[in-house]
């Protein structure tokens, strides 16, 4: 016996899981069925962030583990408090994040009774976690818990639930914690096969056009440092997915920023024109491959991930390795011999020069483009942690702010969640309480969490939300703009919010720069202030994100859609 | 293209969901299911037989594999595993037709297993084309009601457990 046992009730064994997990913060919501947990927390040495609406808990959890490396954990009430996470727990899944997600339940013997804040969260959440727990009896509460924060943890990483009756937070149990888990329907594979290692090896040391495109594997995997080696090593030029921003210097010779839609021109030239395209902890996602048929269409493709099912799921794959991708690299260094690229590195130096990202300033002078606001952010504070809603101002943030470090980027990739980000950015902010933390939002995104300012400031966790308004919808209106005629239908937003007088109402600091040159001191002011800011930055309404490549085409099938008025 | 699939899962509520689930949320198509408990009452064996390519085949072994209650996925190719269905079909008879109806199951080692004034009720066990056989030579008769299990298969020679 490595520990006496004790005895105790199931809300108190479940503190007792949490603290042998190393788990310091969740973020939670009370109600009826909770009571017994909420009773225990009173006094718990756990930092409890309390929410406005429960969807900010999963985003927030989430974003405090994107933020630390470490599983993130809520706490939602039965009913409509468990539904209400739904959506994090699905944007969590989308993009393999660690999540364990505890819900209250209704008492065993009302269950299937249509009780009173009865909802069958098990049933609900079955396709949107990976896995999920109805505790039958609290003696198996501890195993439970520990076997969940293994799941989610390992292998790919994903959000688990455990939904908790009522009555087994009361029942009496004899607490013992395993210190083991066996789960023989769960052996994720580490260790990739040296053959196919060797086999790849080979291929990079004949090819002359290799790409790398690499993914939020490398930041689950914490492969960063082994990927910029690689690179390196190999002679080979990197783009990075959206969720793999922060994998690879921006600064690097080597980066080419991100690939797809709406990824840099000489990304997805590169890609194209490649013979060995090596993916690294990617799932070939539609916004990044566009047509599948035309994606890289002469190169191999080596394809490193931790889960099989991504293998030839989207693409047909030459050499699949199966594996954590840190594992994999560092074989892959020892291994592989440089490619022979000298003249590919000198034509997409070339493709660089003639295609860069680019942004035209206003006829006018003193409007502020969006772009403008994502380098200045970046040259007032190069090592912020940057989070973002979904929508234009991601895209922006993603190809104009220069990220150097892993986690240093959280957005919703998979799931494209409006609305996560400011309860993402403050749990994130939680969980590195020395970095600088933005949100950068646009005016929509922001409206679909903004009560979670009463959470900012309540809880005291100073983070810089960085509204780009221009009064629409504006992914939305751009699609609309292309494809549909200007007919911006129901997304126009204009003047529906004052969003000084919203921060200042919720005791949160508000700014407003309505000229280029106000957009600097706001940023440093709201840096200086260590409160909850909200920056409402009025930003010219019908810019487009640019370049584009239109949904369905090949990925070299570029428009430039930059006004040049 | 069909293949059957043994499926080794934890013997706990929520699993066939889980497996069922999965199949219709990525849009493959299920032939049919059977499920019961092994020789370890811990275990439950599901037989799935399903329709697509080697590359749906492949998608699906992998997205099984990938639920924890999940043990073990095995492709039962038919020439080196038995199969057997097992079907109940009610018959119209009467003392008119009674003993044609007791040859054409003595032919097919079917069973007789309730007789009525006005029907029979017949238990047929066998791979599908048997099954399907007798159902065409019954089917004159007048089918009143008829159920299958669903196909069950073992690996032959060895236990694929």
């Amino acid at each position: 016996m490595t520990e006496s046992t004790e005895k105790m009730t199931g809300a108190r064994a479940l503190i007792e899981c949490l603290y042998r997990e190393g788990v310091d913060t969740i973020f939670g919501y009370p109600g009826g069925v909770l009571l017994p947990i909420y009773d225990e927390l009173y006094d718990a040495n756990i930092r409890h962030i309390l929410v406005r609406h429960e969807q900010a808990a999963a985003h927030g959890a989430e974003g405090y583990a994107r933020a630390t490396g470490k599983t993130g954990v809520c706490l939602a009430t039965s009913g409509p408090g468990a539904t209400n996470l739904v959506t994090g727990i699905a944007n969590a899944y989308m993009d393999s994040i660690p999540m364990v997600v505890f819900t209250g339940q209704v008492p065993s013997n009302l269950l299937g009774n249509d009780a009173f804040q009865e909802a069958n969260i098990t049933g609900i959440t079955m396709p949107i976690t990976k896995h999920n727990y109805l505790v039958q009896d609290a003696n198996d509460l501890p195993r439970i818990i520990k076997e969940a924060f293994h799941i989610a943890s390992t292998g790919r990483q994903g959000p688990v639930l455990i939904d908790l009756p009522k009555d087994i937070t009361l029942q009496e149990i004899e607490f013992y914690y395993p210190d083991k888990v066996d789960l023989r329907g769960y052996k994720p594979t580490y260790q990739g096969n040296l053959q196919q290692i060797k086999k790849a090896a080979s291929e990079i040391e004949i090819s002359k056009c290799p790409v790398i495109y690499a993914g939020g594997g490398i930041i689950s995997s914490d492969a960063s440092k082994e990927l910029l080696e690689f690179a390196e090593k190999i002679k080979a030029p990197v783009t990075t997915t959206l969720t793999g921003m922060g994998g690879f210097p921006a600064e690097n010779p080597l980066f080419l920023g991100m690939p797809g839609m709406h990824g840099t021109k000489y990304a997805n030239y590169a890609i194209q024109e490649s013979d060995l395209l090596i993916a690294v902890g990617v799932r070939f996602d539609d916004r990044v491959t566009g047509k599948l048929k035309a994606f890289a269409a002469n190169a191999k493709i080596i394809h490193i991930d931790i889960d099989p099912a991504e293998i030839s799921k989207n693409i047909k794959v030459d050499i699949p390795i199966v594996g954590d991708a840190k594992w994999i690299l560092q074989k892959l260094l020892k291994y592989a011999s440089p490619s022979q690229s000298e003249a590919w590195i000198k034509r997409i130096d070339h493709w660089k020069k003639d295609n860069p990202l680019y942004y035209v300033e206003p006829a006018t002078g003193d409007g502020i483009k969006p772009q403008y606001i994502v380098e200045q952010i970046c040259e007032a504070c190069k090592d912020a942690i940057i989070v973002t809603e979904v929508g234009q101002h991601q895209m922006w943030a993603a190809q104009y702010f220069k990220f150097s470090k892993p986690r240093t980027f959280i957005t919703s990739g998979g799931l494209g969640t409006m609305g996560y980000g400011f309860p993402a950015s403050i749990g994130a902010k939680v969980g590195r309480p020395d970095k600088v933390v933005f949100d950068i939002a646009g005016d929509g995104s922001f409206q679909m969490n903004s009560q979670e300012l009463a959470t900012a400031v309540q809880e005291n966790v100073p983070v810089i939300v960085a509204i780009f308004n221009n009064g629409y919808l504006g992914m939305v209106r751009q699609w609309q703009e292309l494809f549909h005629n200007k007919r911006y239908s129901s997304t126009c937003i204009q003047n529906s919010v004052d969003f000084v007088k919203l921060a200042e109402a919720y005791g949160a600091l508000g700014l407003r720069a309505t000229k280029r040159e106000e957009v600097r001191p706001a940023i440093e002011q709201a840096i200086a202030s260590g409160r909850p800011t909200v920056i409402d930055f009025i930003i010219e309404c019908e810019e487009n994100v640019s370049p584009m490549v239109p949904a369905g085409a090949a990925i070299n099938e570029i428009l430039d859609l930059e006004r040049k008025e | 293209m069909r293949h059957t699939l043994a499926v080794l899962v934890e013997n706990k509520y929520g699993v066939l969901s889980r497996v069922a689930g999965m199949f219709s949320r990525r849009g493959y198509n299920i032939d049919s299911l059977t499920v019961g408990v092994t020789d370890d009452p811990t275990i439950s064996r599901m037989t799935i037989v399903v329709r697509g390519d080697d590359e749906v085949l492949e998608q699906v072994t992998k997205q099984l594999n990938k639920l924890i209650d999940v043990i073990r996925v095995t492709d039962l190719k038919s020439e080196d595993s038995v199969e057997r269905e097992l079907a109940l079909i009610k018959v119209n008879s009467d003392v008119s037709n009674r003993s044609e109806i007791m040859q054409i199951a003595d032919i097919f080692r079917a069973r007789i297993i309730d007789v009525a004034s006005k029907s029979m009720v017949i238990e047929v066990t066998g791979d599908e084309s048997k099954i399907a056989a007798i159902e065409q030579l019954l089917r004159p008769f007048g089918i009143k009601e008829m159920v299958r299990t669903g196909k069950v298969a073992l690996r032959r020679g060895q236990k694929s457990s």
